[in-house]
């Protein structure tokens, strides 16, 4: 026993021991699986579909069609001749006119000038190779066989077009100056819109966490509103404040809310919130300890500020920054309502596929929308995690003291931003409730009688509300678990990192180009899935997926706080890891579960983008109304529907204010003396 | 009565055990058995794997290689919950909502027993640790002495085979942990249950194993009762790990002795040729004093003299720092009890004799890294 031992340095040979999964292990790694397949038929799989549309381009190839004619007799004299030649002896076609999209069709007899469908003629016609179709009427025909139809029947001849790959459609997006200018618009826009929202932001969060100003809590409250409505509500408030019968139009000297002016100033009303949360949090873990320093150095406050606030938080900074201009190039619903002539990229996917019909070029359109929200989306990933290093180090809390100018000057500061956000609040919530801007100013409710108006009336709000209680539900579940899996289950590592990857990347997809995916993918009929397109079911979906990312970092945030041998010691109990998760994780983690929960609620409720291009007649949504209702010129019902919005958003947010507090009271005892 | 070590037959058998982590080996070549009912203690450094071996017992880290075998079963790649284990954690893990009942009454569940059962063997549970009437308490309301023994109820409470213990008094301050050492100890014997406990204090693991496990650098240095690992230091690492042990750089010469300048000394028999570098190694309790001028008095013994630069008075004894050119820039340290300092009138900066006696001076490795 004592013989002194010598470091060996090398794994033996031979295999390494293979685990034998325990049910649990299954389990847990089935489960995850089946999350992760969730995520890939929700994410993954039609994102691909749609960059694959992007990069596939419709020809008719007319080469690729052979006729005969024959004569009054109906005799056919064997002569073949090819489409092509056709085409070039008589000139019907141009080569562009040949390039179309997956729906294109033309009509055969144009390439006949002496067709007339009375005539005795008869035609014969066939596809050279296997990639020919044409349609006699509905029915298609894709093999090379001869096909003899009569002239009455041959006018229903149309050629179908080929598909191939290329970078036609991007070659032709940067060839139409109407279509690229979107690139620098939205850029400008948004890059205008961060720098206001993040200075403002920026010292509206350092009025509350460094100076003694009174009502501090009721301006937290007023800074987090519009959060709990859609992002185009300002737009309409705008209308009514600066549009072409705006109460105080003056102000702009001329100017015309329709554009860029109207899509900055909502940008910074919507966006507020989130850059405020972020740079709050970054302010509030600064270290005292350097101001005292800089305070016995005698640095004057203008040096301390440089030198230590903004360092300070310049994670917090960074990473709003980042946010906001995500914010505002993906967003659609603002410039959908006051962008005018105006044109930015999340539009142009819109009208691209709604207005005509060219899902090719909104497949291209979303690619490029992609490429700077997933450029901003990693850097904000980046800084967060530097962020996060921050936090965990032992720092003092800041304790401001009383400046009596100072706390005057942020308390005047807070109130001006306070009065643009109740003040666009409540435009909207004036305009809902008076009879006919400028005329009739008496008070009614008629424009709540939504059921007048197009948008699926009451029903909508119904909709809405049932759509967010599904996605708070269903999506709390999933993501939870899913996290809970991710964290907690041993071994199968790649498993894991593929799957955190998968969490990760919805945030990186702008709405818009979410929803255009989920048309290409479900909507194709050789989808299994197809039944669910045009259902409440693909709206949850979407919803769920759209905001999986945020979730699923609460959860794992939680998660990550809880004993990491909870479910060492309950095996080594022989007992299930599901009886461990339902009796401990889950109720342990309870309120990180209930903000997942308010926040899937809040944004189903909101959300626009992701789902204007699913919605069915029977699945309207009350935010979706807001839009139809304003496009339809009626903006005072849009705006009653968007403060319906904001009043259930509020109250659910109180709900789940009070049911926290209940649950802490409840669980005070164990959470500690 | 104390029993040296239970006689039990095999119980656990690790044989050529490796742990890797990616390129990292954090454990080579382990082999090991553990009998029946014993009281083993993992001890070494921090970062040494003396987790990752435990958590290989219990299999929830795998190995990389090697076996496993418990109770005469191959258990080398089951899953935790095929195995039988109870275990403590340093941060005792009790499940935070549930009571200290519930929390004790999780593994009985779904085991068959009725609800009375349950309750009764709670009781007994709470009672065996001390704590009967904490029941209806959360473990955010007990101190975290009773916390551990929370634990330490709700891993023996399905009567498993081995019990685990990760560093499971470490995080609690010092007079608790000496007191709660006794009773773990204490309840152990009483059980019988087979033990492996983790640990980096050797005092504790010299107070409560029946066998210690000396571990550095992911293999195992040593294997031994608390007085062999002592006494009998298998190299240069035990014995600086555990306990004191003054150092000095030395030379074998004939006979096996050990030169340090021209002086030379007998001592334990080693496997060394002449002629090679040693480390004359013996533990400041072993130095035996006398006063100055014994060396004249005759006899060949392995005695030498020194200054006596610095005494610390450290309640049941002295702490001597003493010199000699011999030994280069490195004191000895010695400790003389308070009736040898006061029959030799030991003071600082006085001049006085030690001796080293031939059966307490081992000689050890010169350590490769010897900077
Ligand atoms: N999951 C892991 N991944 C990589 N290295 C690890 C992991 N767990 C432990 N190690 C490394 O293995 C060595 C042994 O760790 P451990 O067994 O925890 O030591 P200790 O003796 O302190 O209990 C350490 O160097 C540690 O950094
Ligand atoms: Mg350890």
């Amino acid at each position: 026993m004592s013989e002194i031992s010598i470091n060996p340095g090398t794994l033996p040979a031979g295999p390494d021991i293979k685990p034998k999964l325990s049910r649990d292990d299954i389990l847990m790694r089935g489960s995850m699986i089946v999350i992760a397949l969730y995520l890939v038929a929700t994410l993954v799989l039609p994102l691909y579909t749609m960059l694959s549309k992007s990069f596939s381009t419709y020809r008719m190839e007319l080469s690729q069609y052979e006729f005969q004619v024959s004569d009054d007799a109906g005799q056919f004299d064997g002569t073949i001749l090819s489409g092509d030649a056709l085409n070039e002896q008589i000139g019907a076609f141009s080569g562009t006119e040949l390039s179309t999209g997956s729906d294109g069709r033309l009509s055969v007899t144009e390439l006949f000038p002496d067709f007339s469908f009375r005539s005795p003629v008869m035609y014969q016609i066939r596809n050279t190779s296997d990639t020919g179709r044409f349609l006699v009427g509905s029915t298609l025909q894709d093999d090379t066989d001869w096909v003899m139809l009569d002239s009455n029947e041959f006018r229903r001849v149309q050629l179908r077009p080929v598909q191939s790959r290329g970078l036609d459609n991007f070659v032709n997006y940067f060839s139409t100056p109407a279509l690229f200018n979107s690139i620098k618009n939205s850029l400008w826009i948004s890059v205008l819109s961060t720098i206001v929202t993040v200075t403002l932001a920026f010292w509206f969060a350092y009025a509350l966490n460094r100076s003694c100003m009174r009502f501090k809590g009721v301006f937290r409250l007023i800074a987090m509103a519009p959060i709990l409505v859609p992002s185009l509500l300002p737009g309409i408030a705008l209308v009514y404040l600066f549009g072409n019968q705006g109460m105080i139009k003056e102000l702009l000297f001329g100017a015309s809310i329709y554009g860029p002016i109207g899509i900055v100033i909502g940008s910074v009303f919507f966006t507020f919130p989130h850059a405020f949360l972020i740079i709050s949090t970054a302010l509030a873990i600064s270290d005292a300890r350097l101001y005292e320093a800089a305070a016995s150095l005698r640095s004057t406050p203008w040096r301390t500020f440089w030198t230590v606030t903004i360092p300070g938080a310049r994670y917090g900074l960074i990473s709003a920054a980042f946010v906001v201009f995500n914010l505002v190039i993906t967003d659609f619903g603002l410039p959908k309502v006051i962008g005018g002539q105006f044109n930015v990229l999340a539009v142009d996917i819109y009208k691209q596929v709604i207005g005509q019909q060219n899902f090719e070029m909104g497949a291209v359109v979303s690619v490029v929308l992609v490429i700077p929200a997933i450029l901003a989306f990693a850097i904000d990933r980046m800084v967060q995690s530097k962020q996060v290093a921050l936090l965990s180090a032992r720092s003092v809390p800041y304790q401001p003291t009383p400046n009596r100018k100072a706390d005057r000057i942020f308390l005047a500061y807070c109130c001006l931003i306070g009065l643009f956000i109740v003040g666009l609040l409540a435009v909207c919530q004036f305009a809902a409730l008076i009879k006919f801007w400028p005329y009739d100013l008496s008070l009614s409710l008629k424009n709540y009688d939504f059921n007048k108006m197009d948008g699926g009336g009451w029903g909508s709000y119904i909709n809405s509300i049932k759509l967010a209680l599904l996605t708070a539900v269903i999506g709390t579940s999933v993501v939870f678990f899913g996290a809970y899996l991710v964290e907690k289950s041993n071994g199968f590592r790649t498993g894991r990192s593929i799957f955190q990857m998968f969490a990760m990347l919805p945030m990186a997809i702008p709405g818009m180009v979410l929803g255009l995916s989920y048309i290409f993918f479900f909507n194709s009929p050789s989808n299994p899935l197809n039944g669910i397109y045009g259902t409440m079911a693909i709206l949850v979906i979407c919803t769920v997926t759209h905001f999986y990312t945020v979730s699923h970092l609460t959860a794992v945030t939680a998660l990550k706080q809880m004993d990491r041998e909870f479910e060492s010691v309950s095996s080594s109990l022989k007992q299930p890891t599901m009886k461990l998760f339902a009796r401990v994780t889950v109720p342990v983690c309870l309120p990180a579960v209930l903000d997942i929960s308010i926040y899937l609620f809040v944004n189903a409720m909101t959300t626009v983008s992701a789902v204007v291009f699913l919605y069915s007649p029977k699945t309207t949504l009350a935010s979706i109304a807001v839009l139809n209702m304003d496009d339809a010129g009626d903006i005072a019902p849009a705006a009653a529907m968007g403060m319906m919005i904001f009043y259930t958003n509020a109250a659910a947010r109180i709900i789940h204010l009070i049911a926290s507090k209940g649950i802490l009271k409840r669980t005070q005892a164990w959470r500690g003396r | 009565m104390l029993q040296k070590t239970p006689p039990g037959e095999l119980y656990l058998s690790i044989q050529n055990l490796w742990k890797a982590f990616g390129s990292f080996l954090a454990l080579k070549d382990i082999s090991l058995e553990i009998n029946e009912g014993e009281f083993i203690c993992f001890l070494g450094p921090s970062g040494c794997g003396k987790t990752t071996l435990l958590r290989a017992i219990a299999g929830l880290d795998l190995q990389t290689k090697g076996t496993v075998m418990q109770d005469g079963k191959d258990v080398s790649n089951l899953p935790p919950s095929q195995r039988d284990f109870g275990i403590v954690f340093q941060s005792y893990a009790l499940f935070p909502n549930l009571t200290i009942e519930k929390n004790i009454a999780f593994g009985l569940e779904n085991t068959g027993r009725s609800k009375s059962d349950i309750a009764v063997r709670v009781n007994e549970l709470l009672q065996l640790v001390g704590l009967p009437d904490q029941g209806k308490k959360y473990p955010a309301q007990l101190s975290g002495g009773q916390q551990q023994r929370i634990a330490l109820a709700r891993a023996i409470a399905t009567n498993p085979g081995l019990l685990l213990l990760d560093e499971p008094l470490s995080a609690l301050d010092a007079k608790v942990r000496v007191h709660l050492r006794h009773e773990i100890k204490e309840l152990q014997r009483k059980l019988g249950v087979t033990t492996v406990m983790v640990t980096h204090d050797q005092e504790e693991a010299l107070a409560m194993a029946d066998r210690i496990v000396v571990m550095n650098h992911g293999v195992i240095e040593q294997v031994g009762s608390p007085t062999e690992i002592y006494r009998e230091p298998a190299n240069l690492f035990v014995a600086d790990f555990i306990g004191e042990m003054n150092q000095i750089q030395s030379q074998v010469t004939k006979g096996g002795r050990l030169s340090v300048g021209e002086k030379t000394f007998a001592c334990l028999s080693h496997k060394f040729n002449d002629g090679m570098p040693a480390i004359a190694a013996i533990r400041p309790e072993d130095i035996i004093p006398h006063e100055a001028g014994y060396l004249d008095t005759g006899g060949n013994r392995n005695c030498i003299d020194v200054t006596l630069d610095e005494m610390e008075f450290l309640g049941s004894f002295w702490r001597c720092r003493l010199s000699n050119e011999r030994f280069g820039s490195s004191e000895l340290i010695a400790d003389f009890s308070i009736n040898a300092v006061r029959r030799l009138e030991l003071e600082e900066g006085r001049t006085m004799v030690i001796e080293l006696p031939e059966n307490r001076l081992m000689a050890f490795d010169v350590p490769e890294t010897a900077a």
